[in-house]
Parts: structure tokens; sequence; C-alpha cells
């Protein structure tokens, strides 16, 4: 019997989707139940959102205003206190997840399974290395408490429609006042989030400058994408580091994944496996992109963009 | 003495496509190029800078690995760094571990900052950093791409989901780098020679009392699922058809 603690990532008044994706992958955990963890300075909105997630038994609430900020060295020891009694602790593969889930780990004395890409057992789990050019399926102690961050993009968001009894804890432990929050800027584009997009267009460096990349932002708000880019791009500055899908960017899988001027880079690939169709733009016939596209176009990505995004009529 | 302790990790090359062994026990590493971990060789570089800007008079590196980390040890001594432990092992040894070895070795070292790269390439496992901080009881900032030392304190931005993220962390604390942070230096002939003076201690498993046995079990090793064979179109017409046979426009 397996009881799973699921550590909600959230923004304070909105409940991120990688929560849901990981209510998936526990419901995979043969014979589980699951519980939502939700550490916050107020967390009745978040709460409920959670307790609305189909398959969830409770959802347990932690409120200190030190939470407010999602700071793992404040999150971590809670989370360890509160997981007494569960045999698994998952969180989201998200850079929230990444950032909590090894400090709970060590601080429960254990090892983590990183990115869950599928469920073998109940302490066995299918995971990536090298950059997800191999597959390692990996088997903890049957004695030892899981730890393990779930590869969103491996798993569907749980169905809406719980309705999971909320209930409120106190690990009882004092934050550590050592690690503070200065600011946290992102782009709000108005365009759909990539990580969770069905379609994504993405940029590479042939776009050759802030304002070559403007072509893929209106491809992409003509089919309603979201915009990604490849490294290469983002270090020459085209775009904001956090469009960056990849190894170590976002692993995203989208329904429609289109790849202009990206040569594909095995770190790239990493990050769009997933997807469901791949299209490739580029000039040079013999990038490695082609051997991952379903559909590839050979040409100069400056008129095919403009082209395509005409005769997708408006 | 202001000491920075740097974590290096040797890894097949980025640059290796690695194939799965046939018997799926793990992957070929046997003839293959092997490098610093590039994230900790960003690790070490800042390392360098914070020394150079006179923040820290000392940059230790540290790896655990089979003997030939040796070369990679000398490699980070030929980057600038002044010293060098191996933890010498043939083991695999996980990140629990890498980060109890170190919590010791910071017992002994007494450094004001441990500067690790975010993930190594081999395993993916990103969980290094964040373990030695809890063991620590310290703050950690995973991700990031700017780091300030002033007063005893850290100011770093790091790369999120969302954007980017500023903490004030108080000093000691493990950061850990990502690739936007700096780019590391090419070693000149004349520091590979003077490399081979520097001081590179060996120690073993037994000296921190960690064991060989790996913590969690190697079921197998696969190659990861192949896509189907694509498609090759002509032109942007062909391109908008075959979408709108997918239904995908």
């Amino acid at each position: 019997m397996s009881k799973i603690l699921i550590v909600a990532e959230h923004d304070g008044a909105r409940l991120n989707p990688s929560t849901s994706k990981c209510v998936s992958c526990a419901a995979r955990v043969p014979g589980a139940s699951v519980d939502v963890l939700v550490l916050a300075g107020d967390g009745s909105a978040v709460a409920s959102q959670a307790a609305a997630i189909s398959g969830v038994g409770k959802v347990l609430v932690a409120e200190h205003s030190a939470n407010a900020e999602s700071l793992a060295a404040v999150l971590a020891p809670q989370v360890a206190k509160l997981a007494a009694g569960y045999t698994h602790v998952f969180g989201p593969s998200t850079t929230f997840g990444k950032d909590l889930m090894p400090r709970i780990a060590a601080l429960l004395g254990v090892g983590q399974v990183s990115d869950i890409m599928a469920v073998e057992g109940s302490h066995a789990f299918k995971r990536p290395i090298y950059a997800g050019n191999a597959v390692l399926t990996v088997e903890v102690p049957a004695d030892a408490i899981v730890v393990a961050t779930v590869r969103v993009a491996s798993f569907e968001a749980a169905a809406p429609g719980g309705a999971a009894a909320v209930e409120k804890v106190d690990a009882g432990v004092t934050p550590p006042s050592h690690t503070r929050l200065v600011s946290r800027s992102g782009a709000t584009t108005g365009r759909p989030d990539l990580q969770t997009a069905n379609r994504v267009v993405a940029g590479g460096r042939a776009l050759g400058s802030v304002d070559g990349f403007k072509i893929i932002y209106s491809l992409a708000d003509r089919m309603g994408a979201a915009v990604g880019a490849s490294r290469a791009a983002v270090d020459a500055g085209y775009v904001p580091n956090d469009l960056q899908v990849g190894q170590t960017g976002k692993i995203i899988a989208p329904e429609l994944y289109i790849a202009i001027g990206i040569s594909g880079a095995i770190q790239h690939m990493t990050g769009i496996k997933d997807a469901r169709t791949i299209v490739a733009i580029n000039k040079d016939g013999e990038a490695p992109i082609f051997e991952a596209a379903d559909i590839g176009l050979v040409g100069d990505l400056f008129s095919i963009v403009p082209e395509f995004e005409k005769q997708l009529g408006g | 003495m202001p000491r920075i302790i740097v974590g290096v990790k040797r890894v097949v090359d980025y640059n290796v496509r690695v194939r799965v062994k046939p018997d799926n026990t793990g992957v070929i590493t046997e003839g293959v190029k092997m490098s610093l971990n590039p994230f900790d060789e960003i690790a070490l570089e800042e390392a360098l800078r914070i020394k150079e800007r006179g923040l820290a008079d000392e940059v230790l590196a540290v790896s655990i690995g089979p003997a030939d980390t040796q070369q990679q040890l000398r490699t980070a001594l030929a980057m600038g760094a002044d010293r060098a432990i191996l933890v010498q092992t043939d083991a695999a040894v996980p990140p629990l571990s890498v980060a109890r070895i170190f919590r010791q070795l910071i017992d002994k070292e007494q450094p004001f900052l441990v500067l690790l790269g975010k993930q190594a390439i081999d395993d993916d496992n990103g969980q290094t950093p964040q373990m030695l901080a809890a063991l620590w009881e310290r703050p950690q900032a995973v991700s990031c791409s700017k780091i300030e030392i002033a007063d005893g304190k850290a100011s770093v931005t790091r790369e999120v989901d969302a954007g980017l993220e500023v903490l004030e962390v108080d000093l000691p604390a493990v950061l850990s780098v990502d690739l936007r942070l700096n780019e590391p230096r090419y070693v000149k002939l004349p520091d590979i020679m003077k490399a081979k003076k520097k001081p590179l201690d060996t120690l073993s498993l037994g000296d921190f009392g960690v064991s060989e046995a790996p913590s969690f079990r190697t079921v197998r090793v696969d190659p990861p699922p192949q896509r189907s064979k694509g498609i090759m179109v002509k032109d942007v017409a062909e391109l908008v058809d075959a979408l709108k046979k997918k239904g995908l426009v």
C-alpha cells in the first residue's frame, strides 16, 4: 500500500498544472493513495484548486508567512516533517521541484529519483539519462521512502472533478532566515505558457537577431502557439532564458512543435522528444533536426515563415 | 584564508552520442572521450573570477571518480585551481553520498562558498548541490546565471521557469551554476606545465565512511524509443497540406 504526498507548485493564487501531472504519475503507482501538500502564505485559493483534481484523497495546507515566497530552504524542512507516514514524496521536475525535492531527500537521508518518465512498480521507475539518449530503469529499496521528481512532459494532467477534503497542518519547524527573495521577474507576454501549450513555434540562431526573431512571434501569434527557442538563440540574446527548450531548459510535449532555424543539437532534442508532431524548417538539409522531424522543409526561413503564415489564412 | 570549493565530475564528453550496451547494463564508455562536466567547468571559472577579484585566496577542486579523473583535475589546476583532491573509486557514487563526502570536506576546509554545476550531463540527476546545502543546513541557490559576493552575502540571479529570480543568501552557501553564468577560459600550455606541480591529494571512500554499495539498483538501461521516420515536403503549400491532413492547422 503506497501513500504518496505531492508537493504542490503554485504562485500563491494559481496551482501550476505540473501538480496535476504529478497526481497522474502517482496514480500509476499500484494501490496508491494520493495527498497534496500546499505550502503557502495563504493557501486557501490553491488548496481548493488542488482539491478539485480527481484522484486526490486529501489536501494538506501548511500556512506560514515565510512560505509565501516558495524558497526551497524554507519549505524543505517542513515537507521532511510532514512526510512522516508517507511512502513516497513527489514533486514536479520544474525549476521549483528541482530546487526543492533533493533538499527534502537529503533531510530524509535518502536518494532521489529525478525525472520519472514512467512508473514500473511501487519502487521502480524509468528516467532519462545522458540527455535522454538512454532510459534507466531504477529500483529504490523497498524500505526507503521514495523521493522523486516527475517529468511533467511524460504525463497528462489528471482529470478535474475531485472533491478532496482540505486539512490545515503545521510542521512546527522554524524556517531559516538565511535565504531571502529579492525579486522575481518573468515576461508576461499574453502568449500561451511554453510548458503547457499545445502548439509551440521555436526559433534558433539562424534567426540572426532580436529583429529576425519577430517572424517567430508573428507566426506563433497567428497559430495561438507558445514561443520557444534553442540555447543558441538564448545565448545570443535574441530571447529571454525562460524560452529555452532542451536538456537544461524546458522539457515540453506539445501536439505540434515547429522548429525554425534550429539545427537540433542532442541537448535540444531532449526537450522535444515527446512532441506529437515535429516540423523542421532549416536551410541545411543535413541538420540533425530532420532525423527527428515528422515533416521537414529545407529552405530559407525568412521567405518560408512569412509565406507559411500567409497560407495559414486569417 | 577565504576558500572556495568547486566540485568537478569526469563525464562522457557532451559531443559524444552515447550508445546503450547490448546487455542493457549501462552505456558504452570504453574508448569514449571523457571531459570535465561542462557545468562544473563554469563553476570553476566563476570561482577563479571571484578569486581574481580578491574575494578568495584559494580555489580547491574536488572530484570523486576513478584514477583517470586525475586528468580532469589536472585540467582544473591548469585553469587556475590552487589544489585538488581526488576521492578515488571505481564505483558510481550517488548524489547523496557525494553530498556526504563534500559535507565532511567542508568541516576540514571551511570554505565560504561551494560552487557546483547544476547537473552532471551523464546521470542528469541535478541533486548534489541541494543535498549538500541541506546536510550543511546552509542556503542554496540553484541554476545561477549571475553571482555577486559582498559583505558576507551572495546576491544571485537564478534562471527559473517563469524567468529570473534574484535571491540574497548569507554565506557560507552552496551555489549551483547554469550555462549563461560565464564563458570558461581556455587552458594555455604553460598553465598545463604549471599544473603538474600543483598539489593533488588522493583519498578513498573509506576515508569518509561512505560505502561503495549503490543506494538504488539499476534494473536496466534501454535506448530511448525511436520516432518513426518523417517525410520531407518541397514547399510551403505541401507543408500546409501535410499539417491539414493531421488536423493540426
